[in-house]
Parts: structure tokens; sequence; C-alpha cells
């Protein structure tokens, strides 16, 4: 037996981590998480692990107020579906902006941060959120 | 020639926080109520199907199953627990379906329940969380609000939907849950006290949010033949289909659409022969309002991007066009997970009968329930008709 999450997590660190997906050639199609089976190509299918650039915009996004106690002491904030350059989309949290200054369209790139903690003495996760490009380069 | 498969009783529980109540209680209540109400004996029942998400996490509890046929002193007959999340009832539903069309069985209890509230609400709002891609969307700080407020925000922007339609949604079934004597909220609630509750996620707030719900529901499905002994009012099942999409909602084509139920909801009309305009009355699936509005347009009350219109018209109301959740749906009646499907089932058969009172939709013939799990991943659609 392990401690709650610690299997869990570390056996997708590549992903959450570096934003490890992968491609398929046959179809010229990106994942994001990695699939076992290109849902197109099936058994034709050949995949391919791809780094994304991290780099995307939000396509929708929510405020979060009522939240598990994990996230509890983050309320309020920003979750939203990023829509990745490479054209897959993903869950992730939005950082270094204020909950009204998020739109959608907004151009966002990841950065590596705390997800969360499992309890007090539990494990902590890290991983991926994204933040507005502007605030970083300066630039749209 | 294949034969049909009928409902010849029903039973429901009151749905609620019903402190003073176990799961067993609450199941035993359904099924008891169906039986009486089919006026079967238990020797007749050959096997049991019961619908149900999480009992091992909401009570500690599993093998609902075994349990079941204990409880209801129904012996040794075969007995089984189906889950799908939020459609664990209508997959219960259409488990019995297939089983008795394939001539297995020929007389079978169907069960659907949920006991919720004896866990911490974080410890519930955790599980229902595991409805969606637990891994890559839950993990990550999306609680389910969280993902119908994506659908909703995106649905806004691309269709000009707006907060009042959303709360259109909860006043409607909560009149409607007036004169539902089962059902959690029998109060009506005025447009301002919903567009002013709590925020969840902006822009779902708590009452645009099915609440936690124990209860418990349960029919007595079997074939024709049997129906005739049993009953001369019984229901038939017009058609049972059901459509698979991807787990987590930001894998779909298209957020504010669920093909699912697209897709499932078009094999039932073709499979009944039938087109929306014959149904007379439908029992959809809003865990939280937003999907209402995308059901009347995935199932084809009207255009993509129409559904708000549709509730400005005020079409889906008892005595218009398309009544819609005369039971006061998910959000009023209550939404005790895996009876959810099987109670929408109820109230069908109820209104196919003439047995809805004051909620009535008047002459109704043939009846629609649109069950889905998670954000849209299963679909279960049953088309009814006496």
């Amino acid at each position: 037996m392990s401690e709650r999450g610690v299997a869990q997590v570390w056996r997708k660190i590549k992903s959450i981590y570096n934003l490890v997906g992968n491609h398929c050639t046959t179809c010229n199609t990106y994942y994001f998480p990695p699939r076992p089976v290109c849902p197109t190509c099936r058994r034709k299918g050949h995949l391919e692990d791809y780094k994304f650039k991290g780099l995307g915009i939000v396509h929708t996004f929510a405020i979060v107020r009522q939240a598990p106690d994990d996230f509890k002491r983050q309320v309020p904030y920003i979750m939203a579906q990023v829509e990745l350059d490479e054209g897959t989309r993903l869950t992730a949290q939005i950082v270094n902006c204020d909950i009204q200054d998020v739109h959608i369209g907004m151009r966002v790139r990841a950065c590596f941060r705390k997800i969360t903690e499992y309890g007090q003495s539990g494990l902590i996760v890290y991983g991926y959120k994204f933040e507005p490009t502007m605030k970083v380069t300066g630039h749209p | 020639m294949t034969r049909r498969v009928a409902i010849a009783g029903v039973g429901i529980s009151k749905f609620g926080e019903l402190w003073d109540k176990s799961l067993r209680d609450i199941t035993l209540e359904a099924g008891m109520y169906a039986i009486f109400d089919a006026q079967v004996s238990g020797k007749d029942i050959e096997a049991i199907t019961i619908g149900n998400m999480s009992a091992g996490r909401f009570t500690g509890q599993e093998h609902l199953g075994a349990l079941a046929a204990d409880m209801g002193g129904l012996g040794h007959i075969p007995a089984y627990s189906v889950e799908a999340a939020c459609a664990s009832g209508g997959a219960a539903v259409r488990h019995a379906y297939t089983a008795i069309k394939a001539g297995e069985h020929d007389v079978m209890l169907v069960l659907g329940c949920e006991k919720m509230s004896d866990v911490s609400q974080t410890e519930a709002i955790n599980t229902i969380s595991v409805a969606s891609d637990w891994e890559w969307e839950g993990l990550f700080g999306a609680t389910f609000p969280t993902l119908f407020a994506f659908i909703a925000r995106r649905h806004m922007k691309e269709y000009g939907t707006t907060e009042e339609h959303l709360g259109m949604v909860t006043v409607k079934n909560h009149a409607n849950a007036v004169h539902n004597p089962f059902a959690q909220f029998q109060k009506a609630v005025p447009l301002e006290a919903v567009m002013t509750s709590g925020l969840l996620a902006d822009p779902i707030r708590v009452l645009h949010s099915s609440p936690i719900s124990d209860g418990a529901a349960g029919l007595i499905m079997c074939s024709e033949e049997k129906a005739k002994q049993f009953t001369d009012t019984p229901v038939f099942v017009e058609a049972s289909t059901q459509a698979s999409d991807t787990l987590a909602l930001h894998d779909r084509r298209d957020i504010c659409t669920m093909d699912a139920v697209v897709e499932s909801s078009k094999a039932a009309y073709k499979k009944a022969k039938l087109t929306p305009d014959d149904i007379h009355v439908f029992e959809l699936h809003e865990s939280f309002t937003i999907s209402e509005i995308t059901q009347y347009e995935d199932i084809g009350l009207c255009k993509k991007g129409e559904g708000g219109k549709l509730l400005d018209e005020g079409l889906t109301e008892i005595g218009a066009k398309y009544p819609c959740n005369t039971s006061g749906g998910l959000k009023a009646r209550g939404h005790p997970v895996g009876a959810t499907g099987v109670a929408q089932i109820v109230e069908l058969v109820l209104q196919l009968r003439g047995d809805a009172e004051k909620r009535q939709v008047q002459g109704a013939e043939k009846a629609m329930a649109v069950n889905i799990g998670g954000t849209g991943a299963t679909s279960i659609v049953h088309i009814l008709g006496r």
C-alpha cells in the first residue's frame, strides 16, 4: 500500500510536469493527455510522445467560489479550458490574472505550480497551470 | 418478431435529506410501492437490476444487488447493480429492457437509489466529481459546477444565452414540483431569488444546481403478455437507446453540444418511428439548468443555440407544446444520482396513465426521458407510449 495518491500521481509526472502528450503521425492529430489508442485511426494509428509548446488561448472559463477542502484556500480561483496551439484542449487553473480580467480568447502559456495538497501531511501535487502571456513577455 | 417490453408498476420514495432513513429503507420502500402498484407477487419476480452510482463512497456499502434481493425477501433470484454515473438509473432500466426483450427474463424489478446525505458536503462533492474525468479535470481543481459553468459560458458567448435563461429553467421546474408530493422542494422560487443566490462557479449559482438528495425509485418491467395479466394500464417502452462520448469535457468536438444526447435521441426517434413533435411530455436531465437548455437543442425541440428562445416563449411549460420536467426535474424533485433515471420513468408512466394529478399533461400518449452521466459522456434515452 502506498500513501494516498503517490503512485497515481508519480506515474503521470511526465505529462503533468512537462506537458508531454502524444501525436498520431497517421492522421497528424495531437493528444493531451496522451491516449493509448488514436480514436480516429485505431490500429492504423502511430502514436509518438510529443512535448507541447505550452501556448494557447482560453476557450471557456469559470470562477470557482465553492471548492472541496483541498482547494478551499485558493478560492476564488479561475479554472479554464485552454485550447493549445496544437489544437487539443485541456483543463487547468489560470494564475497571475485577476478574476475580472480573464476572458475567452485570452492568450496564455503554461507554468509550473503547486496544484494541491492531499491534506496536512499528505502528498503535494505539482503540475501545470496557465498564465496570461502579456504579464510574462509583454506581448499580446 | 421480437416482443414488446412493458412497465406494469411504479414506486418512488420521498426525495430529500432523509436523516431518519438508510439506503436500505428508501430502496425497499420504492421497490415495495412498485410491487404493490403492479400487483405482482414476490414469486413472479425473476431478477433485479439496481442503478446506483457510488453507494460505496456515499454510505460504505456496495454489493447492492444481493442487498436488494435480501431485504425484499426475494430469495435466490439474480440481482445486480449497474453504474453509469448520473445515468446509472437509466442504465438499470435499459438493462432490464434488453434482458426482457431477449427473453431471458419475463418479470424484473428495476431499482435506482442513492443516499448522499450520510457524508459531509465535501465528501459528497468529491464523489460526484468522479463522474467527470477525475485524473485530468477534478485533480486540477475543476469541480462539477465548474464544468457546467464552462458549457454555460461558451453557450452565452456563441448564442447569446443569458443568466436569466439559466434561472428560468429553475423557476419552471420548481413551479412544477409544487404539485409533486415526492419532490425534495415543493416550493416555487421567483427568478430574482435565483439570480441573487450564491455563486458556485460563475456563472453557475446554487439555484442553477441540483441538490444533494436521498431517494429511490422502482419499476416492475415485464413482457407484454405478463403485463396484461397484472394491469389494465400497461405502459410500453417504444425505444431504449444509449450513446457514449469522451469522458472529459475538454475532449468534445463542441462543448455546447452533447453528441451522445444527439445520437441516442436520434436513434430513439427512429426506433419508435416518432418525431419530437409526436412526444407529449419530456423528462430531461438538468443536473445544472444549462444542460436542460442544451438538451432542448440536442433532442431537436429547437435549433442549436435557440434553447433560450424556447424558454422565452414558454414552450416547455405544462400546457405548452413541449412540457419538460413536469416532476420538477433534478433541480426541484431532487437528484439522488442513481435514482434519477428510474424516477424519470416513474414520472412519465404516471403522466401516460393520467395519474399525475395537478401536474398532468392532458392526453399524454408518448413520453421521452433523457438521462445523462457526467458531463454527457453517457446518454440514455427512453421513449414510452400507452
